[in-house]
């Protein structure tokens, strides 16, 4: 099972790489979701994907499954959902004042 | 006994910054809480300062769970030393954005952006857990994020395009750090996982783990081919932020660089630490270089800051005591005098008008104090005796020799002289020379924006005078960190 999913983490990464590296603001951001979706489901395999409960006491399982690794996965979510919605509303602002969504013509060499 | 003092640092700056969010239309009220919060922390991190040097490393175990399973915050020399050397350099920022911020930045949010900066700082230099040493970034990397934007202007927004994307890829790869590491060893506790790695001994798959965080906090501190996107970041918004960005968030990233390899990879310095040395000396050569090229004050400045985190690198990759004794006092005086130039500049960028070195000129003759400052700050930069530079870099050599890395010793040698250059062209071109000044029908008052940086260079004259007095917790810090024992005893106890 971990190296299904091992290989999904990669390919998300593969994905969320290319889209990073394109020319477009909007492929930019889509590519950072799609990394950072491979980055949380690459710390839920790392926990280790054995079979047991929900890490719920009330269920009175002999085995529970690692709750460590969900608290982590739960607190990147929130970090990367406000880092990606201050980056939207940046790419915006952005768009609106230059006029463009094209990272090429974004380049920073005008006042040297 | 539980030593209440260390979580004092941590939230002061955070509960002045939640209360200030509320008085937004009361810009005066903010500033005179800022102050006081910051001057109250100072004196906190002051007296923590004394009581660790006195009963060693402290540790504050947060809910009362017992470390590993609990989240521990580790005052040791070296965290308070930055924490207090933060305190500082925040507190001089403070003091400049009161005349040298314009009414508009300062409405909408400057000092509770300030407030969560220093709060996510202070934590990222306490913490002793790895993944909650990522929040603290996140937390300053979010408030540096609505910093550098602040104001919104054309400059400021495309370049902090740039800054958040490189920082939401490093953040990434410090989670997938993390997961790795976790499936090694099972622990975040930066204590707990020095054991399990000693126990295991440090094998290729660890050390592959331990150049990913590499990557991820060398991104952060900008050494050498990681350092592409600060340049551009660090001139685009107004100097007294640039001035708060130079002189603490790099240092976060060289700090956790300093923490990982001394206390949980050390095991296979011949890897580690060689390709750290390697790196130290290319980031010296591409800082001086782009220090040397450009003709705007802003950027010569910060090309200057890559070329520091190169020497504090440096300390670190040569591992012996007068090697990490260097880096750490190189560390702390680098904080105050990037600051302090930072702020000069902004102070000259006030008068001029422009951060063109070619537009201006003679200012000494109307600004004898401000140009007389910063001709103190270019010497103390490149570290000529009687101010704090000359120490750091002095023990930086020996520990080089030690080590016996000769080249990269000459290279430190030739880019402080490079340095020397980038500052005194500012100060020869600028400060000197024939008056040429915008026209304007009054020359502006910069009384108060000039002492902040004054009070940083006192500061870092004193530290160069009296290295005996700043000589014990350094020290005290360097032997920290050389045996990781008294670390892990300290987290670990009972």
């Amino acid at each position: 099972m971990e190296i299904i999913i091992s290989i999904v983490v990669g390919i998300l990464f593969t994905v969320g790489t290319y889209l990073i590296l394109s020319k477009n603001m909007t492929r930019i951001i889509i590519g950072t979701g799609v990394l950072s979706h491979g980055v949380h489901l690459l710390l839920l395999t790392m926990g280790g994907l054995k079979k047991g409960a929900a890490p719920l006491l009330g269920q009175e399982a002999p085995f529970y499954t690692d709750p460590l690794p969900q608290a982590l996965i739960l607190t990147a979510i929130v970090i990367s959902f406000g880092v990606t919605s201050f980056f939207l509303v940046l790419a915006y602002r952005t768009y609106k004042v230059h006029g463009t969504d094209d990272m090429e013509k974004l380049r920073g060499i005008d006042h040297d | 006994m539980i030593n209440h003092l260390i979580i004092a640092p941590l939230l002061i700056p955070l509960i002045v910054g939640i209360v200030l969010l509320f008085l937004r239309h009361n810009v005066k009220t903010q500033k005179v809480i800022s102050v006081l919060s910051l001057t109250a922390m100072l004196v906190a991190t002051v007296l923590l300062l004394f009581s660790v040097l006195e009963h060693g490393v402290q540790t504050y175990q947060l809910g009362g769970w017992q470390p590993p399973f609990g989240i521990v915050l580790v005052a040791d020399s070296l965290a308070v030393l930055l924490v207090l050397f933060t305190a500082i350099v925040a507190l001089a920022c403070l003091l400049f954005s009161i005349r040298g911020l314009d009414q508009e930045r300062k409405a909408y949010f400057f000092y509770p952006l300030l407030q969560f900066l220093i709060t996510g700082v202070v934590g990222a230099f306490l913490t002793g857990d790895i993944f909650n040493l990522f929040v603290f970034f996140e937390v300053l990397l979010m408030s540096s994020y609505a910093l550098i934007v602040l104001g919104g202007e054309k400059g400021q927004l495309r370049e902090s395009l740039k800054y958040v994307l490189v920082n939401v890829i490093s953040s990434a790869l410090f989670v997938t750090g993390v997961a790795y590491l976790y499936s090694v060893t099972g622990t975040l506790n930066m204590a707990d996982l020095s054991n399990r790695i000693a126990e295991i001994g440090q094998p290729g798959l660890v050390t592959v783990i331990a150049l990913l965080f590499l990557v991820v906090f060398g991104m952060k501190a900008a050494i050498f081919p990681l350092y592409f996107w600060l340049p551009g970041s660090y001139s685009a918004p107004p100097p007294v932020i640039s001035a708060l960005f130079a002189g603490l968030l790099t240092k976060v990233g060289i700090y956790a660089i300093i923490r990982i390899f001394t206390i949980i990879f050390y095991h296979h310095p011949d890897i580690t630490h060689q390709i750290l040395g390697g790196l130290a000396a290319i980031t010296m050569i591409v800082g001086v270089i782009g220090a040397v090229a450009y003709q705007n004050l802003q950027k010569i400045l910060v090309y200057n800051v890559v070329a520091g985190v190169g020497y504090i690198i440096f300390g670190l990759s040569s591992f012996n005591e007068p090697g990490l004794f260097g880096g750490i006092f190189y560390l702390v005086h680098d904080m105050l005098i990037k600051a302090a130039l930072f702020l000069l500049v902004g102070a000259i960028i006030v008068i001029t008008r422009t951060p063109k070195m070619n537009e201006a000129s003679g200012l000494i003759k109307h600004y004898p104090l401000l140009g007389w400052a910063f001709l103190a700050a270019a010497l103390s930069l490149a570290g000529v005796p009687p101010f704090s530079g000359f120490f750091g870099k002095l023990m930086l050599i020996q520990g080089g020799f030690y080590a016996e890395q000769y080249w990269t010793v000459g290279i430190l040698l030739l880019s402080s002289l490079l340095v020397l250059y980038s500052v005194m062209k500012i100060f020869f071109s600028v400060i000197l020379g024939e008056e040429k000044l915008p026209t304007l029908k009054e020359r502006p008052n910069i009384k108060g924006l000039l002492y902040p940086s004054i009070i940083l260079l006192f500061l870092s004259f004193i530290m160069g005078m009296g290295a005996e007095w700043v000589y014990p917790y350094v020290a005290d810090a360097t032997t920290t960190l050389l045996n990781p024992d008294i670390y892990i005893e300290a987290v670990l106890k009972e």
